[in-house]
């Protein structure tokens, strides 16, 4: 018995030292995966080659010049709140570190250098008709950057690519002094940020710009997270299903809404003609609305159309909607988030309009 | 402690710091294909139905787009569950309908084209007390594995 403890505790030993040995040898293959990873955690947004989509391009020279690695990792991990881009919380040290190491593979030589301006300690109260003479009409009076997503090229957009919210949290915790002054300086080619020495500002100036950018960050308003919201919107109908959906379509046409589908819940999955005539679908769009909502932000798609269901369960008559206001928070998008609040509320109006 | 419980202890200490730190889900999935449009969505709908899934419905969003602004009019959501699922969950959990059937949104982006859904993970945050954590914990995968097969077809 005693020889079959040691040997046990032999092949434990042995097991735990390759646990420990995979542990250290991990982050080299992670760093390996660059690739891989950014594969699967950015290229959707970001593009498989770096040059933009929903997120920012990231393989732009001039960016790859003024973004240090701390930026790189900084981003990663926070994210930009409210602006779509998440953190990622959930990744390793050495994983973050081979995408950061990936994101340099783009780097040219023209991106190698110069180093970065030194930044000074600048006047905000200087550095604030300054912004809003040369920063305001792209990164907005309060610096919250362009509307909707990034570079989306099948959406209508006014630049090749959206001015950053300098304003948000995320975007001033990567960013230093020196990276702000310098992109202010040489501009950055392939976006219309243009050379603000180009275009006549001093040195002090570009302190002072960056002294105002940073003062946002005593201003910063905490981003909605609604995460006591319902997940569903439900309510009970005194009325039979086949009443309570007539209800429903009236109540969707008053609401300038039209119907498009009223069906059996699991029709297409149940054989044709043994639906479940007591669960009833209700589906109705508002387009000028859905064209708004695509603007702000392409993945919109997912809360679409508009679905109310009407089921029947031990007498009871329900009717049920998924709730935008709590889905929000999965979009990370400040813009959105009034969006699906006004989606929310049209969901409850029309389904008690409906119910009256 | 004897040197075995401490061996023990520390493997599986060991064992559950790699296991969560894979854990955790994220609440948006996304996937970029290398495919145009059309062909992507063809890849979408036979991943689907790879994995034993039906689709159910094939829903455009591209009405008025193209006056609206758009550059394209490729968008589509495409909704895909089990036939025997979306007859029993409901049943099982009412307010479960209104997620279902699972759906992806696709639409195309210059050349390429992506695909984005909710994970289906994030239903535990919604309904903790269903007892469906292992059904979630599987529609976490087939969608992963759908969209995966959707991001490296050529």
């Amino acid at each position: 018995m005693k020889r079959w403890l040691l040997c046990t505790d032999a092949a434990i030993a042995a097991g735990l030292g390759l646990l420990i040995l995979m542990g250290m040898a991990w982050p080299a293959s992670a760093a390996d995966g660059g690739a891989a990873l950014y594969r699967l955690h950015c290229a959707a947004c970001h593009g498989n080659n770096g040059l933009g989509g929903v997120g920012m391009p990231l393989a732009l020279p001039d960016f790859l010049a003024v973004a240090d690695d701390r930026y790189l990792r900084t981003t990663i991990r926070r994210g930009r709140p409210g602006r779509v881009m998440p953190a990622f919380t959930q990744l390793r040290d050495a994983e973050v570190d081979a995408l950061v190491r990936h994101i340099r593979g783009w780097t040219t030589p023209q991106a190698k250098s110069p180093p970065l301006l030194k930044a000074r300690a600048g006047s905000a109260i200087g550095g604030k008709p300054l912004y809003a003479q040369y920063c305001a009409a792209c990164h907005g009076t309060q610096g919250q950057g362009g509307h909707g997503t990034g570079v989306t090229f099948s959406r209508p957009r006014d630049y090749p690519i959206l001015a950053p919210a300098l304003n948000n949290p995320g975007f001033l915790a990567a960013a230093s002094d020196d990276m702000i002054k310098t992109t202010l300086a040489r501009g950055r080619a392939g976006t219309p940020m243009v050379s603000f020495r180009d275009k006549g500002l001093s040195d002090k100036n570009l302190d002072d710009i960056v002294a105002y950018v940073r003062s946002f960050q005593k201003n910063q308003s905490p981003t909605a997270v609604p995460v006591d919201e319902p997940a569903v919107i439900s309510r009970v109908s005194s009325y039979s299903v086949e009443d309570t959906v007539a209800k429903l379509e009236t109540a969707f046409n008053a609401a300038n809404m039209r119907v498009v589908r009223t069906q059996a819940y699991d029709k297409g999955y149940a054989p044709e003609g043994q639906e479940n005539t007591k669960r009833m679908v209700v589906d109705a769009c508002d387009f000028s609305l859905i064209n708004e909502a695509l603007k702000l932000d392409p993945r919109v798609g997912l809360f679409l159309p508009c679905r109310v269901i009407v089921s029947e369960q031990d007498g009871v008559v329900r009717v049920m909607s998924v709730n935008p206001k709590r889905l929000s928070v999965f979009f990370n998008n400040a813009e959105l988030n009034e969006m699906c609040e006004h989606m929310s509320k049209t969901y409850i109006e029309v389904i008690e309009e409906a119910l009256f | 402690m004897n040197t075995r419980r401490f061996i023990l202890s520390c493997g599986a200490i060991l064992c559950l710091a790699f296991g969560t730190a894979t854990a955790r889900a994220d609440e948006l999935l996304m996937a970029r294909s290398p495919l145009a449009f059309p062909e992507a969505m063809s890849a979408l709908q036979a991943a689907i139905k790879a994995r034993g899934y039906t689709v159910g419905h094939v829903q455009r969003v591209d009405v008025g787009l193209s006056v609206g602004g758009f550059k394209t009019a490729e968008y589509r959501v495409v909704f895909f569950a089990k036939p025997e699922e979306i007859a029993a969950l409901p049943t099982r959990l009412p307010e479960l309908a209104a997620y279902l059937p699972l759906k992806i949104a696709i639409f195309a982006e210059g050349d390429t084209t992506l695909l984005t859904t909710n994970n289906p993970q994030a239903l535990r945050q919604f309904f903790p007390r269903a007892g469906l954590d292992a059904v979630f914990e599987r529609w976490h995968a087939d969608v992963g594995a759908i969209l995966d097969t959707v991001s490296r077809a050529e």
